[in-house]
Order: structure tokens, then sequence, then C-alpha cells
């Protein structure tokens, strides 16, 4: 087994697996019928993307791991996500915030990915990146509408976008699986891909009337599995169904 | 009990309808990748159309029960990724079921695939043809389909995205 495969595709996995858990929580509360349906198609489609890509990482685990066993009876300290896609959701303009920052790397992330060395990998790419175009395009058109909105509207993003500053940093500081999958040429050179983000978000939050906070500590550890507190509470509301009663079927 | 060969296994398939656009045959939706026949065995490949559709699961049991209903002993669905699936393997038969049924179809030549406002694509209203409709959300009741609403006849009806 490919040890730094396995964490890789579990990083990639488990940041679509836990940001569409969290994204699903607005199912119903939307602010408008339609809002609330675009919301819950983008979870499914994260949904869908941390499938293909649990059910990958399972092969290279072994020992009868499957994707249902990584998502539900893994702990903790042994998800990678980034930081971003476990935190709360908060209000409308917080969880759009949080999505365009997400949703902006994930784009120039998989854009690479359509050519990764693996061919998994790549081929679950040349899958994903249309889905993940269009929520790019989704978010940020959210971000410009309410940045270029009204006092309030435009207050809250801005606070949002803040707020969430220090949790952009991990995504481009690489963890020793990652490097080594960059130099097989299968996963970006992810210090590389700050330049387009950053060039893309700040074009957006120009046109959104935002300012672009200033360089700053950044908040770490995700993809070593060391998390926020919010973690624990998400992975109890997903799991406790399958913990609780192991053999239960859909 | 009819001949099983691959002709058959194809029009077996071929009556197989999405369960959520009953109007549509997987066939019509492009999503049938392969068929292979040897005796009484039968291997589809199927490809996705969107990754989290939860159509994909009761499509695959739809063909095995049609498959296993014409005869075939063994049924093997596969699933493949690449090339992904795009809107323009849709039939041209397909396409025109869809108008009638009331969504609109997927535009040949437009396909909305830009990022951060790029250009707005043309959407013609099942309804009453016009082309002044405007995009109300750029989701709706499944994955494949944008909300739209019909700026002469007033409709609201459903598009079938471009990928």
């Amino acid at each position: 087994m490919n040890l730094d495969l396995k964490n890789y595709t579990l990083f990639l996995a488990d940041n679509a697996l836990i940001l569409g858990q969290r994204l699903g929580e607005w199912c119903g509360h939307g602010p408008v019928l339609e809002q609330d349906i675009a919301l819950t198609n983008i979870s499914l489609d994260h949904l869908g993307q941390s499938r293909m890509l649990l059910q990958y990482a399972a092969k290279q685990v072994g020992n009868g791991a499957t994707e249902d066993s990584l998502a539900f009876f893994r702990n903790e300290g042994e998800f990678r996500n980034l930081l971003i896609t476990e935190l709360p959701n908060n209000d409308w303009a917080y969880t759009l915030a949080k999505h365009f920052l997400f949703d902006t790397f994930n784009f120039f992330q998989y854009e690479f990915l359509m050519n990764s060395k693996d061919e998994t990998i790549q081929a679950i790419a040349r899958k994903a990146i249309k889905e993940i175009a269009y929520h790019a395009q989704f978010s940020a058109e959210w971000i410009i509408r309410m940045g270029d909105g009204t006092e309030e509207s435009h207050q809250r993003v801005q606070n949002a976008i803040d707020e969430l500053w220090m949790y952009t940093g991990e995504m481009f500081v690489a963890d020793s699986s990652s490097e080594a999958m960059t130099k097989a040429a299968v996963a970006p050179d992810y210090a590389l891909l700050k330049e387009q983000w950053q060039e893309k978000v700040s074009q957006v939050l120009e046109i959104a009337t935002l300012v672009k906070p200033e360089e700053g500590w950044m908040q770490k550890g995700g993809r070593e599995g060391k998390h926020t507190e919010h973690m624990g509470y998400i992975l109890a509301e997903m799991q406790h169904l399958p913990r609780t009663y192991p053999t239960a079927k859909w | 009990m009819q001949v099983l060969n691959l002709e058959s296994a194809n029009r077996t398939l071929e009556q197989v309808s999405d369960p959520e656009i009953p109007v549509l045959t997987i066939a019509d939706l492009g999503i049938i990748r392969d068929v292979k026949t040897e005796g009484r065995w039968v291997e589809v490949t199927i490809t996705p159309t969107y990754s989290g559709c939860p159509a994909m699961d009761t499509i695959e049991a739809d063909i095995r029960t049609a498959l296993k209903e014409a005869g075939w002993d063994e049924v093997k669905v596969k699933t493949v990724l690449d090339p992904p699936w795009t809107t323009d393997w849709m039939s041209i038969d397909g396409r025109r079921k869809l108008e009638e049924y009331g969504i609109a179809a997927p535009m040949d030549g437009t396909a909305d695939k830009r990022i951060l406002f790029g250009k707005a694509v043309e959407v013609r209203c099942p309804r009453c043809k016009s082309i002044h409709t405007q995009r109300i959300s750029q989701f709706g009741s499944t994955p494949c389909k944008a909300l739209y609403q019909c700026s002469s006849c007033l409709e609201p009806f459903d598009y079938f995205k471009c990928i």
C-alpha cells in the first residue's frame, strides 16, 4: 500500500464529505426555496464526489474497508479535511463566504487533478470539475451580490471574510503525504496554487466592494488530523446512527 | 423466450427509463457506454450524470431487473467515470421528448461551462418557445436541472443544464 496516496485520497475525500455534511444542515432552512434547493444540490455533489474518493481510498486501505467504514467508523484524528470545511454555517453570508474561499481553491486544485498521474484521481477529477466550476460560480456571485448589496449584507459578508481568512492559509501548506504526491505529479504544488487563488479571490472581492484582509497568522492542522472543536460534533451527528446500529440498512 | 444476443440486450436497455424524467430512456440520456454479451451473461457499462445523482442506484437496479426479465442469467453493471458524461451525448430524440415534457433541453454549442460571470446561455421556453427567459436559480429539483421562468408567457420551467 502507498501510504502517501492513501492519505492524499483521504484528504480529498474528507474535504468533500465534511463540507457536504455541513452544508446539508441548510436543508429546510434556506432563506427561500430556490436557495434551499441550491445548497442541498451542492451538498449532494460533494457527497457524490466523496463517495467516489472513499471507494478508492477503501481499496488502498484494504482489510475489508468500505466507503461506509471510512466515513462512519473513523475517529476525529483520522480525518484529514481542511479546518474551513468543518466550521459551522452561521448565517447566509458566513456560509457563502466559507464556500467562496474553499470553492475557488477547490476549482484550481481539481483543474490540476484532471491531469493527475494517478488514473483514478484523474477520472474522478474530470467528472467533478464540471460540478466544482458550477459551485465556484454560485458562491462568487453571492459574494458580489451581498458585498455590493445593502449596508447590512455588505457588513455581514465583510465580517465573515475577515473571520474566515485565517483558515485559508492551510490550503497552500502541504503535509508530507501531499508533498510526496506533488513530487509524483499526482497532486498540484499547493504553494503554487496560492497565486491563482489570490488573483481570483482579489478580483471577486473588488467587484463586491469588499476589503481583502491582510496576510496574518494562519490556523492549521486539518491535513494532519488536528481539528477545531466543531469537528467532534459534526462527526457525532454524522456517525451516531451507524455506530449505534452497525447493521442498519438504508 | 427471445434470443439472447447483443442486439436483444440493447433492445431491452432501450426500454429502461430514467426514474426522475420518465419520458427519457437511459439510451436517450447517453449514459450507456458499453454492452458486452457472452452466452447467457451480459455486462453493461454506465457512466453517472452527476457524481451525487441518487437516480444512478435506481437506474442500476432497473437495468438488472429488465435484463433478468428478458432471460439473462448473469447481469453485471459496471460504472466508469472517464470520459465524463456530457449533455452532448443526449440523443436528438431525447431532446425533443424533453421539450415536449416541459423541460428545456440543453442547448447545443452553448454549454454553460462558464465560471464566475460567464456569458449567459439562451434558453427557449418549452411552452411558448420564446427566447425571452430568465434564470431563477442555477439549481433545480434534481442535480441536472436549473430553474427558469419565461418572460413572455410567465411559465416557470426546468432547464436541463449543459455540462
